[in-house]
């Protein structure tokens, strides 16, 4: 089977059947990331453009390295944040990389639906990494791929997700992703932080971490960002921190075999314990090496969508 | 110049009359009877056409002067015109803003040598918008305007506001009140809800449009001046307007067709053409402002015809313009979703869109009688049609209702006995 769009915008677009063929595909692609010979051909002649309006580092040089590993060329573009107004409009910036034969353009945009913009706009393929508060696609599906290599599948998998759910992009593409797939998601936050229409997309909301955590197959951390006080969305990162934040003693309730899992960056010791961060249950690391394989697999999906 | 229409139906607010004859005489009409033979100019087979009197929009925007690439008073008034509409008044957030006497003659100056039907202005409540000192009221009244608003720019101080209303109340001038505390909106774009968390943009709560409600009833009945409610688009609104009615608070309101006809949802994918302020609220907003419409709590419906270029709104949906175009659409969705259903009656619609918004503007307008003015709306009431925004009259199209199937169209709009609109 192929992918049914030419864009990868968010877990919102893609049916149970197609996050199989990804999850399937990376699974392959890792084998490559561990051995010593990083580059296959699968993409050779083809052209990625990365086109970040906000800064990253992981994501960008994954998609960057997926891109190399597979053969292709891959070109980085960064654009300052201050000139997303006043600058050449996205719609514009996109038909010149199309008309320069770029096949595939990865996008990072503060702006929600900026890819879908850009999707309609233009003929390659657009990959979302990352619009605003609303989705963050190729993160969810690392996140979804690293529970299905330790769990095996979703089918009743609890997953509790802690922290900023308001503006977290990374938690809406799992809640979507994992509700799709048959997990079921719990939510613990600040109040302030659970944006409304949460229950609505067939999330459980917790009243204390402890219930969150209860039996929990995976405990997944969110960022929180000091912005946040000057918002007056919550008081201080101490307070977070003793309310929100995860330690040891959180999971006595948990599955035992519960995975620890964060997209990063993380601040330790506000969201996460550094002895939790650190322990082997922690999956955090293996997130990183898993998202280049899952971004691999995407590449490697799309470009091939017009090939037969 | 003698203008004779033969055998419609004419339907006011309170009256339905089959088969009358109306003959019009220097932009007046001279005479309504059945069987009038005298010699006319030109006749208009009125037979199956309902004869409205001639619409009036107590809120539009017509962007001239500074922003003539989006509408200027030529292109919005053939809009209106084509949607009905005979009259108009317009908000003063144009560049330079509505705020004083000078800026009002210059607008009403071109309207009489441009627009195609009777254009009035409103005039700022406070110099610039700015929301802090009273703009000329009284010299801009004295120069024409019809109602003062600070419309898009809400006035934030309960004090400013307080002594707004005092003091326009005492020159007999209305004020309208576009109800948002800015602080509760933030840097929403869309209604808060679960569509707004789906798609990951900001959202403007409800409560920011009901507060300012409640802040301006409280303000109204400690006053005792009128307020006029702008644009009425949630529950807890419309249930304060009609308890603060039984109170006996000077307070009017109206609401738009897209606050009756559309829900948040038609924001998914991104729709830009769905972003104006207030937002598209939720299922339940709709119906609390339908039956606000149905048992009087909503006296008018206006247009908030509000046009931007494409430019502003083909991008990302946070950075495009609030508003969507409204003229040419709102007596067919008010037909074909309030009278058609049964929630107005259609004198009761005409009373909401020609009679009411005309004594609230304090204009002579909304009847159909001897001696009237000759402005006059004639609809084939059963005409279905599919909405096109590239067949309108607007510089814009920015409409979140192309391909909506309505019933309802405007055959002709005559103003002042003139025919400034006929549908071919």
């Amino acid at each position: 089977m192929k992918l049914r769009s030419k864009d990868i915008l968010g877990l919102d677009h893609l049916e149970p059947d197609e996050i199989t063929l990804i999850l399937d595909m990376a699974r392959d692609m890792k084998r490559i990331i561990q051995s010593n010979m990083k580059r296959v051909n699968y993409l050779q002649g083809r052209s990625v453009v990365t086109l970040f309006y906000e800064n990253s580092t992981r994501t960008r040089v994954s998609f960057e390295l997926a891109a190399k590993y597979m053969g292709a060329h891959a070109v980085n573009v960064s654009v300052p944040a201050s000139s997303v107004a006043k600058g050449e409009s996205l719609i514009d910036t996109g038909k010149t990389l199309d008309v320069m034969g770029t096949d595939i353009v990865v996008i990072r945009h503060s702006q929600p639906g900026a890819p879908h913009l850009l999707a309609k706009n233009i003929s390659a393929s657009v990959i979302n990494g990352g619009d605003g508060m609303h989705e963050h696609p190729t993160q969810a599906l690392l996140d979804m791929f690293t529970m299905r290599e330790a769990k095996g599948g979703f089918e009743g998998l609890k997953v509790a997700i802690i922290g900023d759910i308001m503006h977290s992009r990374v938690a809406r593409s799992n809640m979507i992703g994992l509700g799709k797939m048959g997990a079921q998601v719990y939510i613990y936050a600040p109040a302030t932080l659970i944006p409304p229409g949460i229950k609505e997309m067939g999330c459980h909301i917790c009243q204390s971490l402890e219930e969150a955590v209860d039996g929990a197959d995976v405990v997944m951390g969110l960022r929180i960002q000091r912005e946040r006080l000057k918002k007056a969305l919550i008081p201080s990162t101490e307070e977070y921190a003793r309310f929100f934040g995860v330690d040891v003693r959180h999971l006595a309730g948990a599955n035992k075999d519960v995975l620890i899992m964060h997209p990063g960056p993380v601040n330790r010791g506000v969201e996460m314990t550094s002895i939790l961060i650190d322990s082997d249950q922690s999956k955090i690391n293996e997130q990183v090496t898993n998202g280049v394989a899952v971004r691999m697999a995407l590449l490697y999906l799309l470009a091939g969508r017009d090939e037969n | 110049m003698k203008l004779l229409i033969k055998s419609g139906t004419i339907v006011t607010k309170d009256r339905t009359e089959v088969n009358k004859d109306i003959l019009i005489e220097d932009g007046r009409i001279s005479r309504i009877g059945e069987g009038i033979t005298d010699a006319a100019d030109q006749v208009i087979d009125a037979g199956g056409l309902a004869v409205l009197p001639g619409l009036v929009d107590a809120h539009c925007h017509l962007r001239d002067p500074g922003y003539e690439y989006k509408e200027d008073i030529l292109s919005g008034s053939m809009s209106a015109a084509k949607g009905g509409f005979a009259s108009i008044a317009c908000m003063p957030n144009t560049n330079p803003v509505i705020d004083n006497e000078s800026v009002v003659r210059t607008v009403i100056a071109k309207a009489r040598r441009e627009a195609v039907i009777n254009v009035y202005p409103i005039g700022a409540i406070t110099k610039g918008q700015q929301g802090y000192e009273l703009a000329e009221m009284g010299s801009m009244k004295a120069a024409g305007i019809v109602a003062v608003s600070d419309d898009g720019r809400p006035v934030m101080q309960a004090s400013v506001m307080k002594k707004a209303l005092i003091y326009a109340g005492g020159f007999g001038l209305t004020v309208i009140s576009h109800c948002e505390d800015l602080d509760l909106a933030e840097d929403g774009s869309m209604n808060e809800g679960e569509t707004s968390t789906r798609l990951g943009i900001h959202g403007i709560p409800s409560a920011a449009e009901d507060v300012m409600v409640a802040r301006e009833i409280i303000l109204s009945e400690y006053t005792g001046m009128p307020v006029h409610i702008a644009h009425v688009s949630t529950k807890g609104a419309v249930e304060m307007i009609r308890q603060a009615k039984k109170r006996g608070v000077p307070v009017t309101a109206e609401t738009c067709p897209h606050y009756f006809t559309l829900t948040e949802k038609a924001c998914t994918g991104y729709d830009t053409n769905a972003k104006m302020n207030p937002p598209l609220r939720a299922r339940e907003d709709v119906n609390a402002v339908i039956q606000g419409l149905s048992d009087g709590t909503i006296d008018i419906i206006a247009t908030d015809h509000a046009p931007h270029h494409f430019d502003e709104k083909n991008v990302e949906f946070e950075l495009a313009a609030f508003g969507i175009v409204g003229f040419e659409t709102a007596l067919s969705l008010a037909l074909t979703y309030l009278v058609r259903p049964g929630i107005l009656t259609l004198n009761q619609l005409v009373d909401k869109m020609s009679a009411m918004p005309a004594r609230i503007l304090k204009i002579e307008k909304g009847e159909i009688r001897a001696g009237a003015d000759a402005d006059l709306t004639l609809v084939n009431l059963d005409e279905e049609y599919t909405i096109n925004p590239d067949e309108f009259l607007s510089k814009s199209k920015n409409s979140p209702f192309g391909g909506f199937k309505v019933t309802g169209r405007v055959k002709y709009t005559l103003c002042g006995g003139k025919i400034v609109y006929q549908d071919k």
